[in-house]
């Protein structure tokens, strides 16, 4: 218990790690901070991460849905995707001072957001033999939707340098400096050429947020938007310039529908793709 | 609690092992009764919304089933579309694949045994409190780590979810300069997984001997890591020692079933309970493990894998573990050192209506999935069989005779807490990745 702990130990912020429907990568991320990694828990008590540190306590089963707290930052990934998530994630916005959600599966419900598309109960008897034994909501919703969320970092996964940044920047009680843009940005600070201008290759980069540091264009890949959408997307610009560039109207509804498929920016996608086959770019 | 008779006890939060998943133990008197794990990870339905993408689609897709062995599932799901388009990816590009693969063992194993095993075998509660002591121990874990890290890096442009991985290659080959820094690395982490080969065999193992049939692949000349064939090497006196079957028949020995405290599904194989990963491919693999190696695990006295020398301990699953990092060490080295960039980094996979199957080495055991395709490459079918849900009635019974041991040993009854420690250590061994299956462990104990 905090409480029970030495004055000395007090005076260090405390860190939780919670997880909900997730793959995990996220939260691998902080580990592989290598070079931080030893420096980051003699600074910051990491009270509450399941992957690495035991829960401690009398009642475990408490410690784990509702930790012992409070925190000074929690840093949330996956999606609410059960009713019992639901109720608990509640809880971690009560017991946390700042709460911020790592990736996309936390910021925007993650590929698992696919069943929002979908009766659920078809992807339960496709997948499962007996679904009656799998309690699940009918859709993977973002922590935004359920409590209020102080920063969302963007990715899947999460780039280590902005989590790192997230990490420094509330416990010095500052905001963090994590720009809006778009991956070009990042292509054009990398120095490298624009693939769809050099190549004619489809990319995602000027609708998709920034902060990977623009990797795919940089390995002769389109963007394929894992950090989901900047600020402002010009969807209809977009759309017309991956057609141009070759794709068809399902690839372009396939591309914005995988790892931040229930985003809000993308709900005019299938409308907007569909507008612009019938009126080609001149 | 107490509830008419029957003492249900809540131990929960499984720390240290990637993903979450339940434990439901029923002791009755002196014998164990019941013990179930139970996974329960929010489902994702990941083979449902495969269905209906196209065929250059899984290998990005599948990379979100786990975080912590992403390169697994794409490399078993480009293996399966290219089996079905009739494609096979060989030579520089299989070789740099196995590079990148090779990447991912350094890092997952390293994981596993630094921050998520060692401490069990040192009583310290975590990494944090074993660094407080062993500083120097640690950051040569991390380092090791990082090294995998940065492979996974320069070929698939990140260490999580690699963008670089396509059906029939890469995107984008290296040059050979450019794989040159990582020898350097390499041959310092060839030091430290010695090093850390001989630190783990210090430590005190239990004396148990788990009589799983083992199963992994086979691939004759080498230590099976991205191809092979399935072999199965019965438990002692239970039918022929090695066998083989063709991947396209995995689904008819591999029977999965479902029971209702699990969003995983169980898996037999030919109606028994069956181990993949680390332990079962030492004993099908280990007699083409490079010779510094196989010094390493003579050393470490897990006897001479060139005369078939098999370990069944779950708990030296460390040792055999830290050794396979140095195999994938030594063969990351041997790759880059004949490397030459292929001239294209890709093959063409023209999609053709078939069916396909895949199956590589994840860190923790065989992965298989199968695709059906239609004519345009639009999926169909999805199947994929994770290590953790194959493995899951094996750490049962694992769990089974470490509580039931417990019970049995003299002098003052085991409390809850300390059962609860027996369990975790029993299921840490097998480095479970329950996001890949499904999530949540945590611990019941029901005495009746
Ligand atoms: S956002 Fe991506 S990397 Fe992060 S937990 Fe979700 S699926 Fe995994
Ligand atoms: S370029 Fe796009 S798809 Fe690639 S890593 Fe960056 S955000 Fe993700």
């Amino acid at each position: 218990m905090v409480t029970e702990l030495g004055p000395a130990i007090r005076t260090r912020p405390t860190l939780a790690v919670w997880k909900f429907a997730s793959c995990d990568g996220c939260q691998l991320t902080l580990l592989d901070c290598e070079d931080e990694l030893l420096g980051l828990t003699e600074r910051v008590r990491i009270d509450h991460f399941v992957e690495m540190t035991p829960a401690e306590g009398a009642d475990r089963e408490r410690a784990r849905l509702e930790g012992r707290g409070p925190y000074d930052l929690s840093l949330v990934e996956g999606s609410i995707s059960t009713a019992e998530d639901a109720e608990r994630i509640q809880h971690v916005r009560h017991i946390s001072r700042y709460l911020v959600t790592i990736g996309a599966c936390a910021t925007a419900g993650g590929i698992q957001a696919l069943r929002n598309f979908v009766d659920v109960n078809d992807f339960l008897a496709a997948v499962y033999a007996q679904p009656e034994y799998i309690a699940t909501l009918e859709t993977s919703t973002p922590i935004s939707a359920h409590v209020p969320v102080d920063f969302e970092l963007r990715g899947c996964p999460i780039d280590r340098r902005q989590l790192l940044e997230v990490i420094n920047a509330y416990l010095a009680g500052r905001k963090p400096q994590i720009s809006n843009h778009s991956v070009c940005f990042e292509c054009k600070r990398r120095g490298t050429t624009c693939i769809t201008v050099a190549h004619g290759t489809p990319c995602l980069g000027p609708v998709t947020h920034a902060g990977c540091g623009a990797i795919c264009p940089a390995y002769g890949r389109g963007c394929y938007g894992c950090f989901g959408p900047s600020s402002k997307p010009n969807l209809r610009a977009m759309i017309a310039q991956l057609r141009h560039d070759g794709m068809s109207e399902r690839d372009i509804q396939r591309v914005f529908r995988t790892f931040n498929a229930a985003s809000p920016d993308y709900a005019p996608v299938p409308d907007l793709a569909a507008e612009e086959q019938q009126s080609p770019p001149a | 609690m107490n509830d008419r008779g029957t003492r249900v006890l809540r131990l929960d939060a499984l720390a240290r092992v990637e993903g979450e998943a339940a434990l439901h133990l029923r002791v009755a008197g002196d014998s164990v009764a019941e013990t179930r794990l139970r996974i329960y990870e929010p489902p994702r339905f990941f083979e449902a919304f495969l269905i209906g993408r196209g065929h250059t689609e899984p290998p990005d897709i599948t990379a979100r089933i786990c975080g912590i062995c992403p390169v697994a599932y794409q490399m078993s799901a480009c293996q399966a579309i290219e089996n079905a388009c009739g494609v096979t990816v060989d030579g520089p590009l299989a070789e740099l694949r196995r590079l990148l693969y090779c990447g991912e063992w350094i890092e997952s194993h390293t994981l596993h045994i630094y921050l998520l095993h060692a401490p069990d075998f040192l009583g310290r509660a975590d990494v944090v409190e074993l660094a407080r002591d062993q500083r120097a121990v640690v950051e040569r874990g991390l380092r090791i780590k990082q090294t995998g890290n940065a492979i996974l890096e320069q070929l698939g442009g990140r260490p999580i979810h690699p963008v670089n991985v396509r059906v029939g290659g890469f995107y984008r080959t290296p040059g050979r300069e450019e794989l040159r820094p990582l020898e350097e690395r390499l041959r310092q982490a060839r030091e430290d997984a010695l090093e850390t080969v001989r630190w783990v065999a210090t430590f005190d193992f239990p004396d148990v001997v788990c009589d799983h049939d083992l199963f992994a692949l086979r691939d004759p000349g080498r230590y099976a890591i991205d191809s092979g064939t399935p072999a199965v090497m019965a438990a002692q006196g239970q039918g022929p020692a090695l066998r083989e079957f063709n991947l396209a028949e995995f689904e008819q020995h591999i029977r999965e079933g479902q029971v209702p405290h699990s969003t995983a599904r169980t898996s037999a194989l030919d109606g028994r309970r069956y181990l993949t990963g680390p332990l079962a491919r030492y004993a099908i693999n280990g007699r083409w493990l490079h010779p510094v190696a196989t010094e390493a695990a003579r050393e470490a006295g897990l006897g001479d894998p060139l005369t078939g020398a098999v370990c069944q301990n779950p708990f030296r699953s460390i040792v055999v573990r830290a050794v396979e990092v140095v195999q994938a060490i030594e063969e990351a080295l041997r790759i880059i050192s004949r490397y030459e960039r292929p001239p294209r980094p890709a093959v063409e996979v023209p999609p053709r209506q078939a069916a396909g199957t895949g199956a590589t080495e994840a860190p923790r055991g065989l992965l298989y999935h199968r695709y059906a395709l239609t004519e345009d490459g639009t999926l169909t079918e999805a199947r994929i069989i994770p290590p953790t849900a194959q493995n899951q009635t094996a750490i049962e019974e694992d769990v089974r005779k470490a509580v039931q041991a417990r019970l049995e040993t003299a002098g003052p009854p085991a409390d809850d807490e300390e059962l609860t420690h027996v369990c975790e250590r029993a299921i840490r061994n097998h480095d479970p990745c329950i996001s890949c299956a499904a999530h949540f462990l945590d611990v019941t104990v029901e005495r009746t």
